[in-house]
């Protein structure tokens, strides 16, 4: 699991079947292309027929659902509670708090593939469920944050949901029992890039909604995170160096 | 003709016999870069035919509840059967790239087919459909390069090519010009009742797909072709079936079926050129003739007839799967302009007013097939290779 993929028998290229090719390119050209005039921009105009019939009637992929929380509403009020417009903040921590709980599972996967390499390290192995373990702390973090703005930690925010739909092909690659380890590193890169990109965001937003409480205990995540992708990248370095050498 | 001699009467694997584990059925998948396209094309024409075999059993089983228990038992296999096929499709394959395989199992099936047919009005059908399936493929792989960015040679590796058919906005015909003439089942020949089966149980899987998958699209131009294309596929399934004698008993549809599923891996396993997936269809070969045995018992206990009355008859050798491209471009030059009129194929200009509403009326507020290929020219390595 730890090499890099062989050399073989890759039949995806035209220049593995150049007679086959030959052919295929002898037919465009005596059965041409029946819609003219035309491009790829007939499907562009439609998508923005299509982006324009929605916000025609301001339809999302869904909404942000309002606080819940009696207790937490009564207390302070909502608009004091959370300024100006409270559903950013709302949509943001719960994007993060999904964010993080699917980095989780997305370790868990990466960990079963670390396990499994012949040559396991039990130091990387360790090093990993650290920074599991930091995503789960986040996780929890995010959830009381949520919890004291009187918001629901529970529901699947727009934000989440779209962050969630990113992180498909990121499952898929960690998941596959043929991907390499340098393949997954490349994907934890681009979760943790992601992370630490959006917590520094996360932390400017909570402070101009005039919450500097929240703010403030998200510094801790925000240096883990810069850690982790400290670790991750010099990882993947250290991975195909090995494979160079 | 190369046959096969014999075929039907060699001793399968006993029903009881035929058993599974979770692990055999969720095995390691094929390669989507290393594996040959044909080993995906025989994995995908196999689970449309052990898809239709469930089918058509329940079907079956809603008008005889003394076959009931008997259909119960050799559907389990099939189910399992199935599974371990179609599991066989590695999970990085994206739903468009499932698609462009589909389309290139219909094109080279269906072609491979028609060239073998001995009854000219039968053949004229698989030669009408293969030019459907044929500008499916193409607007599908202009969808592919637009929507992924990549090419869809990828998956086709050359085999099949990536041309115009009869436009697709042209396939949608009032239902009744869907319905064909069918088989005499007391003349046709049995090699004419498997290619109908065969053809059929391909389409039917097609269509569903299609159903299942072409809402999980994000974007309104690929869920608008799906919803085209599928309804196309609805139409085939309605061609294909009507080639089938309707008087046959259902006794005799499942006997054709069944004989049908021996030939159908037969064929596999000797085109097969992937030794692990070669071992599965003589496995599965040896499954089916089980069944055909298990069958043929039922018909003469219930029917109390001679199998050999339906399944007589010489099978020739399925054509290979890809590299049919001579054979299509010759159909698309001399077939592209036909249309059907009820049963009959005719020019265009003689086509039924009733089609030609129905098809104005659905493609009144644009025609998603044309938008997706708009002035597509497949390029090797896309269309943005493509040199000004």
């Amino acid at each position: 699991m730890t090499t890099s993929a062989p050399m073989g028998m890759n039949r995806t290229g035209t220049q593995m079947s150049p007679e086959d090719t030959k052919r295929q390119i002898e037919a465009t050209e005596q059965f041409r292309h029946d819609i003219p005039p035309g491009d790829a921009s007939r499907i562009t105009e439609e998508r923005i027929k299509f982006i324009r019939e929605h916000e025609a009637i301001n339809e999302q992929v869904g909404s942000v659902p309002p606080p819940g929380s009696v207790k937490g509403v009564l207390k302070t009020g909502l608009d004091k509670m959370m300024g100006k417009n409270p559903e950013l903040l709302i949509d943001k921590l719960g994007e993060r708090l999904a964010y993080e709980r699917t980095g989780v599972r997305l370790y868990e996967a990466f960990i079963a593939k670390v396990a499994a390499a012949p040559d396991a390290r039990p130091e990387l192995l360790e090093t990993l469920r650290t920074i599991q373990q930091q995503e789960a702390e986040h996780m929890q973090l995010l959830r009381e944050s949520i919890e004291t703005l009187g918001a629901d930690p529970t529901a699947m925010t727009p934000c989440a949901h779209v962050s969630g739909t990113m992180a498909q092909g990121i499952i898929q690659v960690l998941t596959d029992p043929r991907t390499n380890m340098a393949q997954c590193l490349n994907a934890m890169l681009t979760i943790e890039l992601t992370d630490n990109a959006a917590w520094e965001l996360l932390i400017e937003l909570a402070r101009q909604a005039n919450h500097p409480n929240i703010a403030s205990s998200f510094e801790v995540p925000m240096r883990h995170e810069e850690e982790h992708l400290v670790k991750i990248k010099a990882m993947l370095r250290d991975e195909l160096k090995v494979q160079l050498s | 003709m190369d046959t096969f001699a014999g075929l039907l009467d060699l001793k399968g694997t006993p029903l009881d016999k035929q058993r599974f584990t979770w692990r055999e059925m969720a095995t390691r998948p094929i390669s989507k870069l290393d594996d040959d396209a044909t080993t995906r094309i025989r994995i995908i024409l196999m689970n449309g035919i052990e898809t239709e075999a469930l089918r058509l059993k329940h079907i079956g089983a809603r008008f005889h509840k003394e076959l009931q228990p008997h259909l119960a038992h050799i559907r389990r296999v099939e189910q399992h059967q199935a599974t371990a096929i179609n599991w066989l499709i590695s999970g990085d394959h994206s739903p468009l790239e499932t698609t462009i395989a589909y389309e290139q199992v219909a094109i080279e099936v269906t072609a491979a087919v028609a060239q073998n047919e001995p009854d000219p009005y039968q053949a004229q059908s698989y030669r009408f459909g293969l030019l459907e399936d044929f500008d499916h493929l193409y607007r599908y792989s202009a969808m592919y390069d637009r929507l992924e960015g990549k090419d869809p040679n990828n998956i086709l590796q050359g085999y099949t090519d990536i041309i115009p058919g009869r436009a697709t906005s042209q396939h949608h015909r009032n239902p009744s010009d869907d319905v064909r003439d069918s088989y005499d089942k007391s003349t046709a020949q049995l090699i004419t009742k498997i290619h109908a089966a065969m053809i059929t149980s391909s389409e039917y899987q097609t269509h569903d797909y299609y159903m299942n998958i072409g809402n999980t699209f994000a974007d309104p131009v690929a869920r608008a072709l799906y919803a085209e294309i599928a309804s196309v596929e609805e139409q085939h399934v309605t061609q294909y079936e009507s080639l089938m004698d309707a008087s046959e008993t259902f006794m005799e549809k499942w006997l054709i079926h069944e004989a049908m599923e021996v030939y159908a891996y037969a064929s596999c396993a000797e085109q097969e050129e992937n030794p692990r997936i070669k071992a599965l269809w003589e496995r599965f070969l040896d499954y089916e003739l089980g069944h055909l045995e298990f069958a043929c018992d039922l018909f003469k206990k219930y029917e109390r007839r001679d199998p050999a009355e339906v399944l007589v008859g010489e099978l020739p050798k399925m054509r290979p799967l890809k590299r049919n491209r001579d054979f299509v471009r010759e159909t698309l030059s001399k077939e592209v302009d036909l249309r059907a009129h009820g049963i009959h194929y005719v020019p265009k200009e003689q086509e039924d007013r009733a089609s030609q509403d129905y098809r104005n009326h659905l493609n009144s507020e644009g025609i998603p097939s044309d938008m997706a290929s708009a002035g597509y020219i497949w390029t090797p390595g896309t269309e943005l290779f493509r040199k000004p």
